[in-house]
């Protein structure tokens, strides 16, 4: 039988679907900030909640989508395990379900992976109500269409994620990060020399003349690598703080609220140009940005670099996401089509046409 | 968007009804038409119509499913592979994408009225960036080209099925294919940046790119994996890693596979994630060592061998603390390599399982499902009362670390019954495997082949969910038909011939 939480969730569902009245499906609503539009009555998801299944020796644990986010981290290092992609919590409220619809990746991604790579299977509920069941609890998995990573970062505008399995991997046995004072340039050729070098990186970053790299290994390694780059060691309690404020986007950087913030996302090597006021993430392939420049003429910048740009916080007459381009944006209509004909699921959250 | 070029301007109106509604054609006037709107788009060398040029790629490397096909396109560039699509597109002619015809599910078998889409020749590494650590390349390089290109900098390309010399990243893509050292480095999903491709109307599509990440839906996760059933790839972008500094594995003995299968999970759960952890019993190991003699012991019910990489400290810690926990687990012996020679000589015999099969049985049928990991040891046992049950052999290869098993059912399929013999075994094992909480396949994907256990697997609803992502890419069906996602109709037909105690498996899961 269906828990009584999912089934209210399913009776709004299905009755919404019937007046065709938009639903705006929401957890902790610590991201809605991150939305094209906000339309329709409010889901809230937070009832569903609680860990269904964690087996620390499978590396896999699944949750109901209004399970908090904490709460799965705090079960997950009891057991001296983590969620690799770093997951954002923009608040304490996030949930899960909320996490791998945003499909966000904090500053591990270039080295562990992101968010939709540790998603392994996910249930979801349809337009008509339907309780379906993609993926599995096991690593490899390709039996039909991928459809729970199509569901990560789907910003909900294919129906209710329900419930989701995620890979699970033990926590680094050790990690120091170490801080090299130098500019932006200097900063991206240290990134790249290490990424063509088997070293135990596990995060990058510059902001303000300081680049900081993170290692995450076994004592011996981390020694090694020490060796090998040089830097000086930040303090233990500085070090975490660092990161989690980028991951959570508590560091003052991301408050500053004078210009829009945007996020491009580009390709590592890309050249730098004039970014001495801005924070980079990912080796070079994250990169924020105060400024008040056109929409327009950020987006052409990004796309010339190979990636795009998109409004991050901040008011700016523009679409937020970065556009779809043409045929893409035609598949996304098909499948929006399929899974939700009424459109009643997040209605223009994702694009201001789905 | 691009423009049609002028020499496909033909009208095919007349030859263009649905293909739920097509009058069966007459053979000869189909192929005429096909080759006609075929030849206006390719050079001659490049289309095949002849039975003896179309029999060659008749199967894929599951030959059980045979099929010749109507022609074979094997187009030069990427234009041709756009104009052949629509080309069919606008006569409602099927299509199946082909590389290198290594795939063990029939997917790349053909269709009768259809096109066999090689991209066979579409060969060419595009770019290499040693500092962005990528590859770009066209969907027929092989596999193993890749990682050949990028050793002179240091780099590799991290899946490496054990079909790698011969398989193309084409059908990689297609099949979401993994390797034995996925369990730390991913499957194919994990390392592809972005993809081009077509769709069947001939429209070209970029998902994902040289950026960690794209706005939108992620049609590139949905693309790999999708076994050519919504489009046609026709480039890759790969993430190339660093090559680790040293490599060594252990080889533990078990003289029970129960153990050698809780040893694995004990090797998880102490916090250690093997570059790989592979797993093969007395069978697997008594008919690959004549072969080619890997030093396995022979009196060991299992053995298992655990790969770490890293640089060299890493790699001795982690080798000690490995052999401690297959100690304590029971190993009664274990042997670490001591040289790159003696590491390569052990994964020898396991990179070498399917053709020893082959050697000690005119045919074998490889299977593939996924298990959590704690059920290896109950896997196993229940394999062997089903060898009882079917009277056929079955050796066990298992890629353990991430619960992928590849049972290999040795028959002869000259003796009448066999080959349904091992077909129905194959069945039980994958229903067994999603009783278990696993999937029917961990790699190989379903093709032809898997039709039925799909039934197993998912409901009608998520099998319903599926063709409505197949109608978003192909509303009239034409790419790939009739492959990985089963008809209610097959649904039935399959039920009525695996009926267990009057109904089948796992149909009746309460869905709400
Ligand atoms: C001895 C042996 C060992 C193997 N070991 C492994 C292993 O360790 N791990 C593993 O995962 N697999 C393994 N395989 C299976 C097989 O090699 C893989 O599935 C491989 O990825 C298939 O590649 P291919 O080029 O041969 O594709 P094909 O067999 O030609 O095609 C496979 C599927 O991909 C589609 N396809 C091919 N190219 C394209 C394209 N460009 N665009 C769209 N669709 C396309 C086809 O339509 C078909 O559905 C093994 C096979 C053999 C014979």
């Amino acid at each position: 039988m269906m828990e009584a939480a999912l089934a209210d969730l399913r009776d709004r569902i299905v009755a919404a679907n019937a007046a065709k009245t938009p639903l705006r499906l929401r957890g902790g609503g610590s991201k809605d900030f991150h939305a094209e539009a906000l339309i329709g009555d409010e889901l809230d998801t937070c009832a569903h909640r609680g860990i269904v299944d964690y087996e620390p020796s499978e590396l896999v644990v699944t949750a109901r989508c209004g399970t908090p986010l904490a709460e799965i981290e705090d079960t997950l290092a009891q057991h001296g395990q983590f969620l690799p992609f770093e997951p954002p919590a923009f608040g304490e409220a996030t949930t899960i379900g909320g996490a791998v619809a945003a499909g966000l990746s904090g500053p591990r991604r270039a080295s562990a992976g992101a968010a939709r790579d540790f998603v392994l299977g996910a249930h979801l509920v349809d337009a008509n109500g339907e309780l379906k069941r993609f993926g599995g609890q096991v690593m490899k998995n390709v039996a039909g269409f991928d459809a729970s990573r199509l569901l990560c970062g789907s910003l909900g505008v294919l129906g209710l994620i329900a419930q989701v399995s995620l890979k699970v991997l033990p926590r680094p046995y050790d990690e120091i990060t170490l801080r090299f004072d130098c500019d932006v340039k200097a900063a991206l050729a240290l990134f790249h020399r290490w990424r063509a070098q088997p070293l135990p990186v596990s995060a990058t970053s510059w902001h303000d003349g300081v680049a900081a790299v993170r290692l995450s290994g076994s004592p011996s390694a981390l020694r090694a690598a020490r060796a090998v780059l040089g830097g000086s060691v930040l303090d233990t309690t500085q070090a975490p703080t660092w990161w989690l404020g980028l991951r959570n986007q508590t560091h003052d950087f991301f408050r500053r609220g004078d210009k829009p913030l945007w996020r491009l996302s580009i390709p590592a090597t890309a050249p730098i140009g004039a970014f001495a006021d801005g924070l980079i993430e990912w080796s070079g392939a994250l990169r924020w940005l105060h400024s008040a420049a056109p929409a327009g003429e950020i987006r052409a910048i990004a796309e010339k670099l190979g990636g795009t740009a998109m409004l991050w916080r901040g008011a700016c007459a523009t679409t937020r996401f970065h556009p779809l381009a043409p045929a893409n944006l035609e598949l996304h209509r098909r499948l929006k089509r399929e899974f939700d004909p009424n459109g009643i699921f997040n209605r223009g959250r994702l694009h201001p046409e789905l | 968007m691009n423009s049609r070029p002028a020499g496909s301007a033909r009208d095919y109106s007349i030859m263009n009804p649905s293909v739920a509604t097509a009058p069966r054609y007459d053979a000869d006037a189909r192929r005429f038409v096909l080759r006609q709107a075929l030849s206006d788009v390719l050079p001659v060398q490049c289309l095949l119509t002849g039975a003896e040029e179309t029999t060659p790629f008749e199967c894929d490397g599951l030959s059980a499913f045979r099929q010749v096909p109507f022609a074979v396109a094997l187009p030069e560039t990427e234009a041709q592979v756009r104009d052949v699509l629509r080309a069919c597109h606008d006569l409602k002619i099927p299509v199946v994408a082909r590389g290198a015809g290594t795939g063990l599910s029939g997917g790349a078998m053909p269709h009768a009225d259809g096109l066999v889409l090689s991209l066979a020749k579409l060969n060419r590494i595009l770019e290499l960036d040693p500092v962005a650590c990528t590859a770009r390349v066209e969907p027929g390089v092989r596999n193993l080209a890749v990682s050949e290109a990028a050793a002179p900098h240091g780099l590799y390309y991290a899946p490496d099925p054990s079909s790698q010399i011969a398989c193309s990243i084409g059908g990689n893509v297609a099949e979401n294919s993994g390797g034995v050292h996925c369990l730390k480095y991913g499957l194919t999903v994990h390392n592809v940046l972005g993809l081009r491709g077509y769709t069947i109307d001939g429209e070209a599509v970029t998902l994902g790119g040289a950026a960690l990440d794209a706005p939108g839906l992620d049609l590139l996760a949905l693309a790999i994996g999708s076994e050519g059933l919504l489009l046609v790839v026709t480039e890759v972008t790969l993430k190339l890693i660093p090559k680790p500094k040293i490599a060594q594995v252990v080889m533990a003995s078990f003289d029970d596979v129960v153990k050698a299968g809780d040893a694995v999970a004990a090797i998880v759960a102490a916090g250690i994630i093997p570059a790989g952890l592979e797993m093969m019993d007395r069978k697997a190991t008594a008919a690959v060592e004549p072969f080619v003699r890997a030093g396995y012991d022979l009196n060991a019910e299992a053995i298992l061998l655990a790969e770490s990489d890293g640089t060299l400290e890493e790699v001795a810690d982690e080798i000690a603390e490995i052999e401690r926990v297959l100690r304590a687990a029971g190993s009664t012996q274990c042997i670490v390599s001591q040289s790159e020679a003696e590491r390569l000589k052990f994964w020898s015999g396991r990179k070498n399982a399917f053709p020893a099969a082959g050697r000690i049985s005119p045919d074998y049928y490889c299977m593939d499902g996924t298990i959590p990991r704690k059920h290896l040891g109950r896997m196993l046992r229940a394999i062997e009362e089903m060898e009882k049950k079917y009277t056929l052999r079955c050796m066990n290869v298992f890629h353990a670390g991430d619960g992928n098993l590849h049972p290999l059912i040795l028959f002869d399929a000259h003796e009448p019954g066999e080959w349904e013999r091992a077909d129905r075994f194959g069945a039980d094992i994958l229903e067994l495997c999603v009783a278990l909480g696993g999937t029917i396949t961990g790699e190989h994907g379903v093709g032809v082949e898997k039709l039925g256990s799909m039934c197993v697997q998912f409901a009608p609803a998520e099998r319903e969910a599926f063709f409505a992502i197949k109608r978003a890419f192909d509303a009239d069906g034409l790419l790939n038909p009739g492959k990985a996602i089963p008809t209610l109709a097959r649904c039935a037909e399959y039920g009525r011939m695996h009926v267990h105690a009057g109904a089948l498996p796992f149909a009746d899961l309460p869905r709400f």
